[in-house]
């Protein structure tokens, strides 16, 4: 079948920094196709050669089955893009900014006023419309920039980072208008750092790290892979780490990872969690702290890749150099 | 939103002429809107050339020519030219801005004329151009300063005076494809254009007492080869051994840092 988006070993290479080393994704029409990674790890790159902004040096990949080298043109006709900076004119109102991208569709004056005024009054703008973009607030400007990106009535909308910065009401509100999008029959790429994103909104994700696509699925079948939440226990006693750490690994079935006097694991199955208390009882041990919480991205990655999230951005401070770059350009 | 019918048919396979002129409009006019909200600008367009007359024209010309009247003929023409260069500066600054916030991308993720955005840019900051020598002649009118010439001449000096900002203004392109930020290009230009075009007959008659090789550099530069043109044309006195030589300085300045631009553009891209 021909999928909506589709890359095959994209490779880009910035000077000495290999940015993408061979990603491979798909996504369905329809669907939110989540790319979740750290900083440094490729996702803006990714972005960028699927909106035609840049070409790859090496691998290929297509939009609505058309090449994004070969066929550019055609895929600018059907894709919105959101960029991690919002790309809006800090001197024009948010009415002018929408019209000049309305104008530049070839849409006719009034029309393009028309769905400036409906896209605004959609993402609660209408207030600020005749105001210079630079008075927004960063939740408004990223509204702004989304709505931008949808007034050619985008079949693929990137939104690369869309939440970065954002206070927690302002990201609620933006993964509303997201969910909205496919509603409409929108295939949506979303880039993002934080698994909870990912996991409300994308119907598949694809984890990458280093360049590289380090697992795929969709966020059920990534829980049960890497364990969906982190059982936390803390002896009073640094004495107990060993049993403690063994009485967690034989429940969890997983490797626990012991730090800072914290025994952590994985674990797929919230139920245990009565189990884990009678044991430790059992063993005589003093409990300081115990908890169960949602795995956080660095964990996801560390089941995942064996390193945590911050190891990579000390090692990789070049490959998110490369990126920025990549995004600044 | 009515979702919108996907017919890949349909789809043009390339920016048509027609497109790309109206782009490069669209994108004219959003350059030019900005004053609207940011009146500062015009009068940014505004004051500096009007000071730069005020100040010369009362503080140099008597020592320079015995009096302002007798200066103000040599200092106009140099003074429009030297304001063109640095007008050509905002080209940098705004493409630079452009390409720092992100609005770059955007242009360039919609099915538009690739050469769109820049060609817009230039457009606009011609009619500043323009603008800036419009209030200088004004302003020097106003303090006795005559076109000595015609009015044909007068339009010619118009259209030299752009071509030339134009085919210079691809130095600020390179600028703002190599910094990181707009403010580099600003300070960057007034390294670069501020000895320019004070190496030049800008604000003097001619290079009389000035060491040899300091003239011959002054008389051989772009910026003197624009000024005697501008006098030519505005005030009388040769024109077309000057103004050819302004403009193959020109051609040769775009021929060096056009590509240089767009090398350093995909490098960064």
């Amino acid at each position: 079948m021909t999928y909506a988006i589709q890359a095959e070993g994209l490779e880009k290479r910035f000077g000495e920094t290999q940015a993408l080393a061979g990603v491979s994704l798909t996504a369905e029409a329809g669907t939110v196709l989540g790319v979740l990674g750290p900083n440094g790890a490729g996702k803006t790159t990714m972005t960028r050669i699927l909106a035609t902004l840049i070409e790859p040096t090496g691998g290929s990949a297509k939009v609505a089955g058309f090449d994004v080298v070969k066929d550019a043109h055609k895929v600018r006709q059907l894709i919105g893009l959101t960029g991690q900076y919002a790309g809006v004119d800090e001197m024009l109102t948010g009415t002018e900014n929408l019209v000049l991208i309305g104008r530049l569709l070839g849409i006719s004056r009034k029309e393009s006023k028309a769905r400036a005024a409906e896209l605004l009054e959609r993402f609660q703008l209408t207030e600020a419309a005749e105001r210079a973009a630079k008075t927004y607030s960063g939740g408004m400007r990223r509204r702004l920039d989304l709505a931008a990106s949808l007034v050619g009535r985008p079949q693929f909308l990137f939104l690369d980072e869309p939440t970065t910065g954002l206070d927690p009401r302002s990201r609620n509100g933006l993964w509303d208008i997201v969910r909205g999008l496919t509603d409409d029959g929108v295939t949506v790429l979303l880039t993002t750092q934080y698994l909870e994103e990912a996991d409300q909104l994308a119907d598949d994700i694809v984890v990458i790290d280093r360049g590289q696509v380090i697992a795929h699925g969709t966020s059920d079948v990534l829980k049960a892979q890497v364990g969906g939440q982190v059982l936390e226990v803390t002896p009073v006693s640094a004495a107990d780490l060993d049993t403690v750490s063994r009485i967690v690994g034989e429940l969890a079935e997983a490797v626990p990872e012991v730090r800072d006097g914290l025994v952590s694991a994985p674990i797929t199955d919230p139920q245990l969690m009565p189990a884990v208390v009678r044991r430790l009882d059992d063993a005589g041990v003093t409990v300081g702290e115990l908890s169960l919480r949602k795995s956080s991205l660095d964990e996801v990655f560390f089941a995942l890749t064996g390193h945590h999230t911050d190891d990579i951005d000390a090692e990789a401070g070049e490959l998110a150099d490369a990126d920025k770059e990549g995004a600044s350009a | 939103m009515t979702a919108a019918t996907f017919a890949p048919e349909n789809l043009s396979k390339r920016v048509s002429p027609g497109t790309a002129v109206r782009n490069t409009l669209t994108l004219a006019w959003r350059n030019l809107v900005q004053i609207k909200h940011n009146p500062m600008e015009l009068l940014d367009l505004s004051i500096q050339p009007i000071m730069f007359v005020l100040l010369f024209a009362y503080v140099f010309g008597p020592a320079m020519t015995g009096s302002v009247d007798k200066y103000l003929p040599v200092v106009i023409p140099g003074i429009i030219a030297q304001n063109a260069l640095f007008a050509g500066m905002s080209t940098g600054f705004g493409l630079n801005t452009d390409i720092t916030k992100g609005v770059f991308d955007r242009f360039r993720s919609l099915p538009i004329s690739r050469s769109a955005p820049l060609a817009g840019r230039i457009i606009a900051d011609t009619a500043k151009q323009a603008w800036s020598m419009t209030i200088l002649l004004a302003v020097g009118f106003a303090i006795g300063f005559r076109v000595e010439t015609n009015v044909f001449a007068l339009l010619t000096a118009f259209v030299l005076l752009l071509a030339f900002a134009v085919l210079f203004s691809w130095t600020s392109v390179f600028i703002a494809m190599k910094v990181n930020e707009p403010e580099k290009v600003q300070i960057f230009g007034f390294v670069v254009i501020f000895p320019l075009s004070f190496l030049s007959t800008a604000f003097i008659p001619n290079t009389d007492g000035i060491p040899d090789w300091l003239a011959f550099i002054m008389d051989n530069s772009p910026v003197t080869q624009l000024v005697e043109s501008m006098r030519g044309l505005l005030v009388g006195g040769p024109v077309l051994e000057h103004a050819w030589i302004a403009l193959a300085w020109g051609v040769g300045i775009s021929l060096v840092f056009a590509p240089l631009s767009l090398r350093a553009f995909k490098k960064r891209a």
